[in-house]
């Protein structure tokens, strides 16, 4: 079971507590009526789906119930970090090479 | 290639069994070849042998990045059938189950394919509502499916618990009797096998690294940890890593990787005669040959290639097994492993050409690919042959989720995701 630390309750807490909500940094359009198919398809359905460094979205479902974002290495399952919805995407990682 | 048969035994115990050939060569991986899959797993091998046994074409390299088998197709719960709802499905799944049926005798290779019949049962009126248009939809497509009551399914399979006092009371049952199980390892040596014997290469160990495209935009060949394969086909059947493959070839797919795990319990004797699976208490189970419970149920949550999964998820299978069969509780299990699945929004395949020429994929087959190893191969390798869609797999592109047009499964599936 992974262990994740919500940048909320500042706490390291078991996964039973959170739910996994996907890919993170997916904008979504502000006139959705207005987008191509191909664009539609781009936000809706394609993902990176990386191996490797993961940006993603948790939900501290049994806690705070807050969104927030984590990076983690999707071969070791190994949290880089989390940080708060809106933040942006780090450029810099700790730890982590490139 | 020298054919198994009950004289061959004779023969060789004759002569201290040194006249066995090996089942597949190994060889040196040429320069270039017709057709590369990438992948051999049992959708691969199984498309590398239609290939060469219906469509003539034998100059044809399966490379894999570990050992023949080694990935999803060693790793599955082996659950055949065929009772999806929509008729797309309906037709690519009984296609594979009509190739089950026979597959023994085609490749010369026991495979151990086992219609021992797969239950699924119902807890609640939902799953009464849900499972019976199965059973109609089902056979409106002239797939077997029928009703069960309790009782009905208890006879069919005996330990199930079907006391009205349990927490999750069975309340009905649907059936399909050509259901089943086989043997998942003997499928890949099989079309292995088979595939070698017409001049299929088989190379493992060599890891795909690249995909090469030329000024127009087709396929070239691959990069691989044994240099540069050339080839104007490649077919990629990855499983979960189908998208880093795409990825090399400039392709963003519609998938997400998962872990799947499994787990089996210590051999006994003969106990469980079929294949239960439940969608409502989330489990499903099955007996080996070996002896051993064949477990599995639902995906962990994150996006993953670790082959490994949180321990909480093998404890609420475990849970849901108890409570269909309570003369389990005491089971010591053997050991439990994870597999890499590749899961679509819609949770149907994607068995297509793609936006390269002479690029084409066979993905997303998610938590269930296995029962559709002999269909799958065989449409995807009509594909490849005629660079054009059999008829069974045209609706399972890549556009579909441009266009809308999905086969949407997710809700529909018979199993819960």
């Amino acid at each position: 079971m992974l262990l994740i630390r919500c940048p909320y309750c500042q706490e390291e807490r078991p996964e039973l507590e959170f739910r996994n909500a996907g890919e993170a940094h997916i904008a979504r359009s502000a006139n959705m009526a207005g987008e191509t198919d191909d664009d539609f398809e781009k936000f809706f359905f394609i993902r990176s789906n990386p191996k490797g460094i993961i940006y993603e979205r948790w939900r501290h479902m049994h806690g705070c119930a807050r969104f927030f974002n984590a990076v983690r290495d999707t071969v070791t399952d190994k949290f880089v970090m989390t940080y708060k919805a809106g933040e942006p995407k780090p450029s810099k990682l700790p730890g982590v090479a490139k | 290639m020298k054919k198994y048969s009950v004289f061959a035994i004779a023969r060789e115990a004759m002569r201290g069994h040194k006249g066995w050939e090996e089942q597949w060569s190994s060889p040196e991986p040429k320069k270039e070849y017709d057709v590369i899959i990438v992948g051999a797993g049992g959708h691969g091998l199984a498309t590398a042998y239609y290939l060469a046994t219906v469509h003539g074409i034998t100059n044809v390299a399966v490379l894999e990045k570990g050992w023949l088998g080694g990935g999803n197709t060693g790793r599955n719960t082996t659950i055949i059938r065929s009772n999806y709802l929509y008729d797309e499905s309906a037709g690519i799944y009984d296609h594979a189950l009509k190739l089950w049926d026979g597959l023994s005798q085609e490749l010369n290779y026991n495979v151990m394919y086992s219609a021992r019949g797969v239950m699924m049962l119902a807890h609640n009126v939902h799953d009464v509502q849900v499972l019976k248009r199965h059973v109609h939809a089902n056979r409106l497509n002239g797939i077997d499916n029928e009703w069960l009551s309790p009782e009905q399914a208890k006879e069919f399979c005996p330990p199930l618990n079907t006391s009205k006092d349990a927490r999750y009371p069975v309340v009905g049952a649907a059936l399909q009797r050509r259901g089943g199980t086989a043997r998942h390892d003997a499928v890949a040596w099989g079309y292995a096998r088979g595939a070698s014997a017409r001049g299929v290469h088989i190379i493992q160990n060599c890891e795909v690294t690249g995909v090469k495209r030329a000024a127009n935009g087709a396929v070239m060949g691959v990069d691989t940890t044994r240099g540069f394969i050339g080839a104007k086909k490649v077919g990629v059947v990855a499983a979960g890593h189908s998208s880093v493959i795409m990825n090399m070839a400039g392709v963003r797919m519609p998938l997400e990787s998962y872990p799947l795990q499994a787990l089996v319990s210590e051999p006994v004797k003969p106990v469980v005669p079929c294949v239960v699976m439940s969608n409502t208490v989330h489990a499903y189970i099955s007996q080996s040959d070996k002896g051993e419970l064949v477990i599995g149920a639902g995906t962990d949550q994150y996006v993953s290639y670790s082959q490994t999964g949180g321990l909480h998820i093998l404890q609420h299978t475990l849970d849901a097994i108890c409570e269909m069969f309570p003369i389990f509780t005491r089971m010591k299990m053997l050991r439990s492993w994870g597999g890499i699945v590749d899961v679509t929004p819609d949770r149907s395949p994607i068995l297509a050409k793609t936006p390269v020429p002479g690029l084409y994929v066979n993905c997303g087959w998610g938590t269930g690919g296995f029962k559709a190893t002999p269909g799958s191969g065989h449409v995807f390798a009509h594909t490849i042959a005629k660079d054009d869609p059999h008829p069974i797999n045209a609706p399972f592109t890549i556009e579909r989720f441009r266009t809308g047009r999905l086969i949407d499964e997710a809700a529909a599936a018979a199993v819960a995701h």
